[in-house]
């Protein structure tokens, strides 16, 4: 059997953004036919790939080859036309118009009034549809559908538009499992008509169950590839996070030092059986004073989520929290802060910092009630504690009055650290606290987060970054598909025993199993 | 392989989102045709004056120039927009198309819509092209048109009459079946409205660039293209607009127009279409602007009322619309 | 990747917007002066500087309103109709002495903020919308209450809106005290803060346990409450009151100064002294326009391409 024709080639592709080097000399090749993982934790340069790959980004080195022509995209669009098409985890289609004229936009029949045929149109789609096993009435609104069938509906239209690779993009983040199932078999057939499939995911049953080759990114390098089957799950997790098993009994790297917290204290804060449709199933957690408590699992396995939905920014379906003793009304921020609960969220630009206010009004910006007298804000108590902060955390800005948004990421973070320690909270929920900021910053971060539990406040510590989280905390409990599946503490708290446990069977999906037997 | 299928989400949950779905859909879609339907009932129950040939029939006429501005703003709302510079545009239109008519009546139709097509235009390229908020831009637009408005009648003071028996005068004034010609060309503008936003291309983009801009972008509609289209034909049918009621009031009056683009931003959002785009019904903008009218209409034969009830009426519909609108959407999101 | 920052305008152009940004519009107020003290007879004299000064007091006070709830990423297109109900107000209840008038005028107004607010912040509607609605039935109500022009013979409005205080102007007076104390409230209180932070990042704000909806709220009633300010000083220098034509196009103004001074559309920046300097900028450009007998048309032109203008240079800045 002749092998299957190369489709892409991609050779030494490179991205610099200021400051990052986003994509580093990295090959990819893809065969008709082939379903290839593409994985790696955030910031390993997956997403700038695709976008390289899909004209979002130009390459500043290196070539795309796709079906032996070299290309450059200059838009998204370009590169559909093309034949590379993208479903993103948010389906991008078109929400309030039907599933026919969604289906069809831009191609739509006309009859020879040069007027859509709209019985055609509907009649057609409804066949192309019932060949992904969506049956539904096609003159719904495309929003009426499930995400499901909604993404059936986008994947349809990226084949009908001749595609000849298409990428997905996390594409079972909010799937039913039956749902997972009907993905799965439309993912097989479409590898049958000689299409070649990119299948970006973190849930490893699914990329064992539907790909056959994998690269791994780290770093913006490609640091893994061939075939899955090469690759079992504890050496695919180990080479995702960077760290070889040999190395992980090696002397810690980070600044944090010791344990504490005492076993016995009543905790600061405990969550129960927490709910939220599609995120979390019923996690419960807690953590004592002086205690660092780490929350492991794979991106999107719950922990962003976890997080909010304790600092009261994400409405629980179901669920309690209580914090030292006293339960919180849940979904609501000014509550949960009141009580004492601060959340340093993830996405520190968008969610974070005020860019366009200084580091001072940033610093003083959740606090200002309690510096205020009628509404009126004592500038020399703000000044003393905003130097206070800045002296403490070591903020470097030419002044307190510097635009927050032109300070470095690093710079960013403890702005963000002194707002939520001048609340004088007593359950810190640091979400990535150190991601995208430079080695001296992240050392730094490390120590002050150890000074504050060693002061008796209760850390939620969340991170990728293994080692943070391995010498940072305490105890780890462990996440996956938005339930706890372990919890390692004492002397179990080994980068080793945190890998199996995020690449443990835990409770997987039972429905995706079968999809492996069927396979 | 499997036959694994996707089933519509209500076999799954029987009286759950579908159902709602499809009466808010309802509500949405037909909900200003049953009030129009019920009020029209009342008003000719209690007012023997109000059903009748000539009171419906002066209705219709003046409800014809609104509704060809509201015909416009639906296209520019359905793509997010708002097109505040209609009034102004119907003024202008009727201005120009007054002071056109003794060049002929060639010059007295295009003249208007030229000029209006062509601030339209401007107003979409600034909008489009160079992404400033539609609303400050037509703002400007407004005033500029006012602006130059005046400036041809000599600050207001000079208006220009449209000659009696030419063209333009019987297509104004002249009556078909019993319907006055404005009606008619009206009726004929919505049925083609109808027809280019339901089932042509541009329609198609229309809806995908007031959906979901990005996606539209990601799926091969012309974005900016469009957006300068659905201003331009704003501008083009306010001018028209202008130029008819020019024609059928038989001079270019200068003081009309002011508050229009509130009256017809009203009628499009009461008749259904979603001031966020994306969704939206020509039929709905003619039955919100005969709602309008039989308000004001009924305000009048109440007669102890002021007409500027009319107003409060009008801003509580508003107002009432728009929270329904918000409300039905948030419920949607949730699900 | 997430450093990727769009910091790529030649150094020299940057500079130069940046200038134009911040300091264009009092450039544009001292450039109209120059050239009105050469071109324009009578120009330089106490007289005439009162008069200008007189006529844009009430549209700075409502551009004052209007800057914040900008500043809160809104719009409120209601200050006209305001503007009217106010003065139809203070007709019906001028009979009961000016101090109970203007008590059911602030009560009038409250409430129209407080719909406004409430249907932004609660409901969710864009404010454009909300306060869309609440121009039309406010002017509405204010032809209700009072249908046509009546003249108001009252000794205590008449001096509120003629008298003056070692030769200035009560109208001129209250508008400068306004401006400071809104200066003050944003750069001194915790709710000047909020409002900033809110508008430059609602997430963070929100995250940050803010109480959003109560300084919107208070930003859309505070807007009504000098609009009502701006109404009856029009009123009581008219010793008319006008529901009819009163404020009409106050919006367009009022967002002109703010916009022209400064303040950027897309909320989190609130430039007060901007927003002042904007009013007086479109009031020199409009009376250099008058004394030169150029048609008030050729003002209302100029005045859009101030503002097309005055928009386009402060689109990159909002934007990030």
């Amino acid at each position: 059997m002749a092998p299957p024709a190369e489709v892409l080639a991609v050779r030494g592709l490179s991205k610099t953004f200021p400051g990052v080097r986003a994509l580093d000399d990295v090959d990819l090749t893809l065969h008709a036919g082939e379903v290839h993982a593409l994985i790696g934790e955030n910031g390993a340069g997956k997403s700038t790939l695709i976008k390289l790959l899909t004209g979002v980004y130009r390459p500043d080195a290196g070539e795309v080859v796709f079906q032996g022509r070299t290309v450059s995209f200059g838009t998204p669009l370009e590169a559909q036309k093309a034949g590379i098409s993208t479903i993103y985890q948010e389906v991008n289609l078109i929400p309030l118009l039907s599933v026919a004229r969604n289906l069809f936009l831009g191609r739509e029949p006309r009859n020879r009034f040069g007027v859509l045929d709209m019985a055609r149109m509907n009649r057609e789609a409804e066949e192309t549809l019932g060949t992904y096993g969506v049956r539904v009435d096609v003159r719904r609104p495309l929003r009426t559908l499930g995400v499901g069938a909604q993404q059936m509906v986008a994947l349809a239209r990226a084949v009908a538009t001749d595609a000849r690779i298409v990428i997905m993009d996390e594409p079972t983040s909010s799937l039913e499992p039956r749902e997972v199932e009907t993905l799965f078999a439309v993912i097989r057939r479409l590898r049958d008509a000689g299409i070649a499939v990119v299948y970006v995911s973190h849930r490893l049953d699914e990329l064992y169950a539907v790909c056959s080759t994998v690269t791994v990114l780290r770093d913006g390098r490609r640091v893994h590839h061939g075939r899955l089957a090469d690759l079992d799950r504890l050496s695919l997790v180990s080479t995702m996070l960077g760290r070889e098993l040999g190395e992980v009994r090696a002397e810690g790297l980070t600044k944090f030092t010791g344990d504490h917290g005492a076993a016995d204290a009543e905790p600061v804060l405990a969550a129960t059986e927490l709910t939220v449709p599609h995120k979390l199933h019923g996690v419960s957690l807690t953590v004592r004073p002086g205690e660092v408590v780490g929350l492991g699992g794979l991106l999107g396995s719950g922990r962003t989520e976890t997080a909010k939905a304790v600092a009261g920014a994400l409405p629980l379906r179901s669920g309690t929290v209580t914090v030292a003793g006293v339960p919180l009304r849940t979904g609501s921020t000014p509550a949960a802060l009141r009580a004492g609960v601060s959340l340093l969220p993830e996405d520190r630009k968008s969610e974070g910092i005020v860019p366009g206010l200084s580091v001072r009004e940033n610093i003083a910006l959740a606090v200002l009630p309690r510096l205020s007298r009628f509404g009126l804000v004592s500038e020399s108590r703000v000044d003393s504690i905003v130097d206070t902060f800045i002296e403490r955390l070591r903020i470097k800005a030419s002044s307190p009055h510097q635009k927050v948004g032109e300070l470095s990421g690093g710079n960013q973070q403890k702005v963000l650290l002194a707002r939520w320690l001048a609340m004088n909270p007593k359950v810190l929920l640091l979400d990535e606290p150190t991601r995208g900021i430079d080695v001296g910053a992240k050392a730094e971060v490390q120590k002050l987060v150890d000074e504050l539990a060693a002061d008796g406040l209760g850390v939620l510590l969340i991170s990728s970054d293994l080692e943070e989280l391995i010498e940072g905390s305490d105890r780890v409990v462990v996440l996956k598909d938005g339930s706890v599946v372990g919890e390692l503490a004492g002397d179990d708290v080994t980068e080793e025993k945190l890998m199996r446990t995020i690449a443990g069977d835990g409770p997987a999906r039972d429905t995706v199993k079968e999809a492996v037997v069927d396979g | 392989m499997t036959t694994a299928s996707i089933e519509p989400p209500q076999d799954t949950h029987p009286v759950g989102p579908a159902r709602h779905e499809r009466l808010s859909a309802l509500v949405q879609q037909h909900g200003a045709l049953a009030v129009l339907l019920i009020v029209s009932l009342v008003a000719s129950l209690s007012f023997d004056s109000f059903a009748t040939g000539d009171n419906i029939s002066n209705m219709a006429t003046s409800s014809a120039f609104l509704a060809i501005v509201a015909l416009g703003m639906t296209f520019v709302i359905i793509t997010g927009g708002v097109d505040l510079s209609v009034g102004s545009l119907f003024a202008l239109g009727g201005v120009l198309a007054a002071w056109g008519s003794r060049h002929g009546t060639l010059v007295a139709l295009l003249l208007p819509l030229a000029v209006c097509g062509l601030i339209g235009v401007v107003n979409g390229l600034l909008i489009a092209r160079s992404r400033l908020a539609p609303f400050i831009v037509t703002l400007a637009a407004m005033l500029g048109a006012r602006g130059l408005m005046l400036a041809l009648t000599d600050e207001g003071a000079d208006t220009y009459l449209i000659g009696k028996g030419s063209f333009l005068a019987e297509l104004g004034q002249g009556t078909t079946l019993g319907l006055g010609n404005p009606v008619w060309i009206t009726l004929a503008l919505f049925v083609a409205g109808a027809v280019v936003l339901r089932r042509t291309r541009f329609g198609q983009h229309v809806y995908a660039v007031g959906g979901n801009e990005d996606a539209a972008a990601l799926m091969g509609a012309p974005v900016a293209r469009t957006k300068i289209l659905v201003y331009a034909l704003s501008g083009l049918l306010a001018g028209l607009a202008g130029a008819l009621n020019a024609a059928w009031l038989a001079s270019g009056v200068t003081i009309l127009g002011s508050g229009m683009e509130l009256d017809a931003i009203s009628a499009v959002v009461i008749g259904g279409t979603l001031l966020t785009g994306g969704l939206g019904y020509v039929s709905g903008s003619l039955v919100g602007v005969l709602l309008l009218k039989v308000i004001q209409n009924v305000i009048n034969q109440i007669g102890s009322l002021d007409s500027s009830y009319q107003q409060v009426v009008s801003g509580a519909f508003l107002a009432v619309v728009v929270i329904a609108q918000t409300w039905l959407g948030r419920r949607r999101q949730l699900m | 990747m997430a450093e990727a920052t769009l910091r790529t305008l030649p150094l020299d152009k940057a500079r130069v917007l940046h200038w134009l940004q911040r300091y264009g519009v009092y450039a544009g107020v001292a450039a109209l002066l120059v050239v009105n003290t050469v071109i324009t007879p009578y120009f330089l004299t106490v007289e005439n500087f009162r008069t200008q000064a007189v006529q844009v007091a009430p549209v700075i006070i409502v551009a004052l309103g209007m800057a914040l709830v900008i500043g809160t990423e809104g719009v409120d297109l209601s200050v006209g109709a305001v503007m009217a109900l106010a003065a139809s107000v203070t007709a019906l209840y001028l009979g009961y002495g000016l101090l109970p008038a203007l008590l059911a005028v602030a009560l009038f107004a409250a409430g129209v903020g407080l719909a406004g607010g409430a249907l932004v912040a609660f409901v969710g509607v864009q404010p454009i919308v909300a306060t869309l609605a609440l121009m039309v039935g406010g002017r509405g109500l204010a032809l209700v209450l009072l249908p046509q022009l009546k003249d108001l013979r009252n000794p205590a409005l008449a001096s509120l809106g003629s008298g003056d205080l070692l030769g200035f102007p009560y109208l001129i007076l209250i508008a400068a005290a306004l401006a400071l104390l809104l200066g003050f409230v944003m750069r001194r209180t915790t709710f000047g803060r909020q409002l900033l932070a809110i508008g430059d990042s609602r997430p963070a704000a929100q995250l940050a346990g803010l109480p959003v909806r109560r300084v919107l709220i208070t930003v859309y009633v505070v807007s009504a409450l000098l609009a009502a300010v701006a109404g009856v000083l029009a009123t009581a220098r008219l010793q008319a009151s006008d529901p009819t034509s009163l404020g009409n196009l106050m919006e367009l103004s009022a967002i002109t100064a703010v916009v022209v001074g400064g303040t950027p559309l897309t909320g989190g920046r609130v430039n007060i002294a901007g927003t002042v300097a904007g009013a007086v900028l479109i009031q020199l450009l409009t009376a250099t326009l008058i004394k030169h007998d150029l048609p008030p048309s050729w003002t209302q032109i100029a005045q859009a391409i101030v503002i097309v203008a005055a928009v386009y240079a402060a689109r990159g800045r909002g934007k990030r």
